[in-house]
């Protein structure tokens, strides 16, 4: 802690976690507070570090690829994209289409789980407790489809380099067709819960405000950054593993507060939705795995490869020194990125609205310390 | 003696039953909020769960009285002692029907029939925020302390709209009395109409209800106005730093505050013990028909049964519910039950309102709550007083 203004009278030093209910894991915040009102926060994090990008440098490139599914633990088959894909391009495999189609449809499943999640919680700290359990029954059909698809449900390993290692089950069109069916009116229902409650949205319209430059000043991105009314999605801007066949809107919101933010991961999960449809509508035959060498080893060289994870951009840079094991491996965790930004926008508020913006960051601890 | 007997008698049976009703209120409330929420509830102790009270209430007994060493001692001790007492002690007010005779001995169905019952109440549950302001200020702890000035500031605050909201009441009752308040409100209007409070002319109280019933969850701390102990914000308010039986002594303040909330808004606004309508159309034998149909609904749930234990179980759950109709089939027990049914079904009500909304709303942050209180309720509360004694004047009895 910095100088001797923390022990003045008139404020007070509190300490908000490791162990608190709602900062979504082992996030700690020191709150300098003035009665209610937060003047300064600070950020300690590492609580739940284990040093995964470290782990990268000792296994092979296919041992690494469990290991991404621990950092953003509730959108693992994101992370196990990203890195596929960065693997992939430093190899210069192709990925056949049936493979990308899929990893489209688990992708975006994921990304509504992950949705789910943060609404779920977001909900909770403003003090709804019922919409919770509704997202958790959403959510549980979806780790269904993944038990089914791959035998895990939340670290799923659902990729491997060069494509799927499994063919999607005999059921898996018809239960993804029928948990789009269900999930729609779903949404509407969470909707109607919340979107026009007075007292939702005097918690959340202007709270934690975040304007376009801010984001781009603190390199905030995902939800946060549309929010604040820029039209940036990786999907669209960079399209890879075949997004540029999908028709879907980009939402937007104008205000960079917590309550456009809500409304933008809302019509996400509607978007996401509309590219599963598309996708199956559209899956096409054939192989499902890439040529891909029995021994992975790629040649000397570095890759960054960034994908629009649910929480932002996630982005994998890899170093190869020629060797089986990579020389390095550096991930842009969006939540980590997204986090530094709490105090720009906590300053002024209130304490109560400190666990807002913690719950609309959207962030996983995982992810945040690796 | 006599007077003393009978005085024993009913203190030791509104005791008991107020007790049960607590114990038994939580585990409604789990219920409820379970199944606004699709899960079942509490399943595992006991049939439906229907001894899972007595086991929390056994394991916060068993627990660890645990003291931290930085607390105040005789506050910390004394703060949950006092929301306790506080909380029980205004039932010794509260009429649960009229005057009965039950062998041969004629009295109240009330403890103390005192003349200035609207203000003993008042002033006990007004006195509830010292017990949550010791808690927190004795624990010597941050949590706990900014979770009771959250709370002094709420409860002082929606006083002033609930003062006014029952002042308006008794300028139509013109006493101070629960039991004549009631009485006041006896008779239909076209014979059908009930002459509650909220409905009695000159000046029908349906915004002083409105009032008084937003005021009344924001008095005890309920959803959406529970900031004192908003969990996500300050871990568990100003009872962070209580564990076992103090912890429950919070817990079962609580729940009395809303029981006594409740029955107060009954008793202001909804006629107490008097029936919706009239005994000619038939009120008397709603708690029978009531009984009935959920008797013949858990049978039919217990010959239908999804789980094998309901098949057991839920025939004597129907079983009880037909005796509780048989019980209130038989005319010569109207006089006694009849008023305490509907009184306790006007109070279950409220209370199920309570839960309903903590199901469904998000928490109003502080400074919301207050410009609330003070810029929406209190001049509604101040417009509706204004109003009832403008139209009491001009067009009431006398």
């Amino acid at each position: 802690m910095p100088d001797g203004t923390f022990l003045d009278a008139t404020e007070l030093v509190l300490n908000m976690g490791p162990q608190h209910p709602s900062t979504h894991g082992v996030l700690r915040v020191i709150l300098k507070l003035d009665g209610e009102k937060v003047i300064g926060t600070e950020c300690v994090i590492g609580y739940l570090h284990r040093g995964i990008e470290k782990i990268a440098e000792n296994r092979t490139y296919a041992q690494f690829a469990p290991y991404v599914d621990r950092m953003d633990y509730v959108a693992a088959v994101s992370n196990g994209l990203g890195y596929c894909l960065a693997v992939e391009k430093l190899l210069g495999v192709e990925v056949p289409p049936r493979a990308q189609a899929v990893r489209v449809i688990l992708t975006e499943l994921n990304r509504i789980a992950s949705h789910l999640i943060w609404l779920g919680t977001h909900a909770l700290d403003v003090g709804a407790i019922t919409p919770l359990f509704y997202c958790m029954r959403e959510r549980e059909e979806i780790l269904n489809i993944f038990e089914k698809y791959c035998g895990a449900r939340l670290t799923t390993h659902a990729f491997r380099i060069g494509g799927l290692q499994y063919e999607t089950y005999d059921t898996f069109e018809e239960d993804v067709r029928a948990f789009c069916d269900m999930f729609l009116p779903r949404v509407d229902e969470y909707e109607e819960l919340l979107t026009g409650n007075r007292i939702w949205i005097g918690r959340l319209r202007n709270v934690g405000i975040l304007n376009a430059e801010d984001c781009k000043a603190y390199g905030v991105t995902g939800p946060l950054l549309r929010a604040a009314g820029v039209k940036w999605d990786l999907r669209k801007a960079q399209p890879y593993s075949g997004y540029e066949q999908y028709d879907f809107e980009i939402p937007t919101g104008t205000n960079g507060d917590s309550y456009d933010r809500y409304l933008v991961r809302i019509q996400e999960m509607r978007q996401s939705v509309r590219i599963i449809r598309q996708a199956l509508d559209g899956l096409p035959g054939g192989p499902i795995m890439g040529k891909v060498p029995k021994v992975i080893k790629p040649p000397v060289g570095e890759v960054y490869v960034s994908i629009e994870a649910p929480k932002g951009e996630l982005g994998y840079y890899i170093v190869s020194d020629g060797s089986t094991q990579p020389y390095r491996v550096r991930v842009r965790p969006p939540s980590f990125v997204n986090l530094q930004a709490l105090d720009k926008m906590c300053r002024g508020a209130l304490v109560a609205d400190v666990v807002v913006v913690i719950g609309t960051i959207d962030i996983v601890l995982g992810e945040v310390d690796r | 003696m006599d007077f003393y007997l009978i005085t024993a008698v009913k203190a030791a049976a509104l005791m008991g039953f107020l007790l049960l009703t607590l114990l038994y209120l939580q585990w409604i409330e789990r219920k409820v909020i379970a199944h606004v929420q699709v899960r079942i509830g509490p399943s595992r102790v006991g049939p439906h769960g229907l001894l899972q009270p007595v086991a929390d209430s056994l394991k916060l007994l068993l627990k660890e009285d645990l003291i931290p060493p930085h607390v105040n001692r005789f506050l910390y001790l004394a703060a949950p002692f006092l929301a306790v007492t506080l909380a029980l002690l205004s039932y010794a007010v509260i009429p649960f029907g009229p005057e009965i005779e039950i062998f041969g001995v004629r009295t109240r169905l009330q403890l103390a029939d005192l003349d200035i019952a609207v203000l003993f109440v008042l002033a006990v549950s007004s006195m509830t925020v010292y017990a949550v302001v010791l808690a927190g200020w004795s624990s010597n702890s941050k949590y706990p302390l900014l979770g009771a000035l959250r709370s002094a500031a709420q409860m002082i605050s929606y006083e002033l709209p609930l003062a006014l909201a029952v002042a308006a009441p008794l300028l139509l009752a013109n006493t101070l009395n629960l039991r004549e308040i009631v009485e006041r409100q006896d008779g239909f209007y076209l014979g059908l109409l009930p002459r509650w409070n909220v409905f009695q002319l000159p000046a029908p109280q349906i915004l002083g209800l409105v009032v008084f019933v937003i005021a009344m969850f924001a008095e005890t701390n309920r959803v959406p106005f529970d900031l004192p102990e908003a969990e996500n914000e300050l871990v568990a308010g100003f009872h962070t730093e209580y564990s076992a039986m103090k912890f429950a002594a919070f817990f079962m303040a609580e729940y009395a505050n809303m029981i006594t909330i409740s029955a107060m808004a009954t008793l202001l606004f909804l006629g107490g013990w008097l029936p919706p309508w009239p005994a000619w159309l038939g009120s008397n034998w709603v708690p029978m028909i009531l009984f009935a149909g959920a008797g013949a609904l858990a049978l039919y749930h217990g010959l239908n049964a999804e789980r094998a234990r309901d098949r057991r179980t839920l025939p004597i759950v129907a079983a009880g519910f037909f005796g509780a109709s048989l019980v209130f089939a038989l005319p010569a027990l109207h006089a006694l039950l009849i008023p305490p049914f509907w009184f306790l079904a006007k109070v279950g009500l409220l209370l199920w309102i309570f839960m309903w909304v903590r199901g469904t709303l998000p928490r109003f942050r502080y400074d919301q709550l207050m410009r609330f209180a003070w810029g929406t309720l209190f001049p509604l509360g101040v417009v509706n007083l204004l109003a009832t004694g403008l139209l009491v004047a001009l067009f009431g009895e006398a």
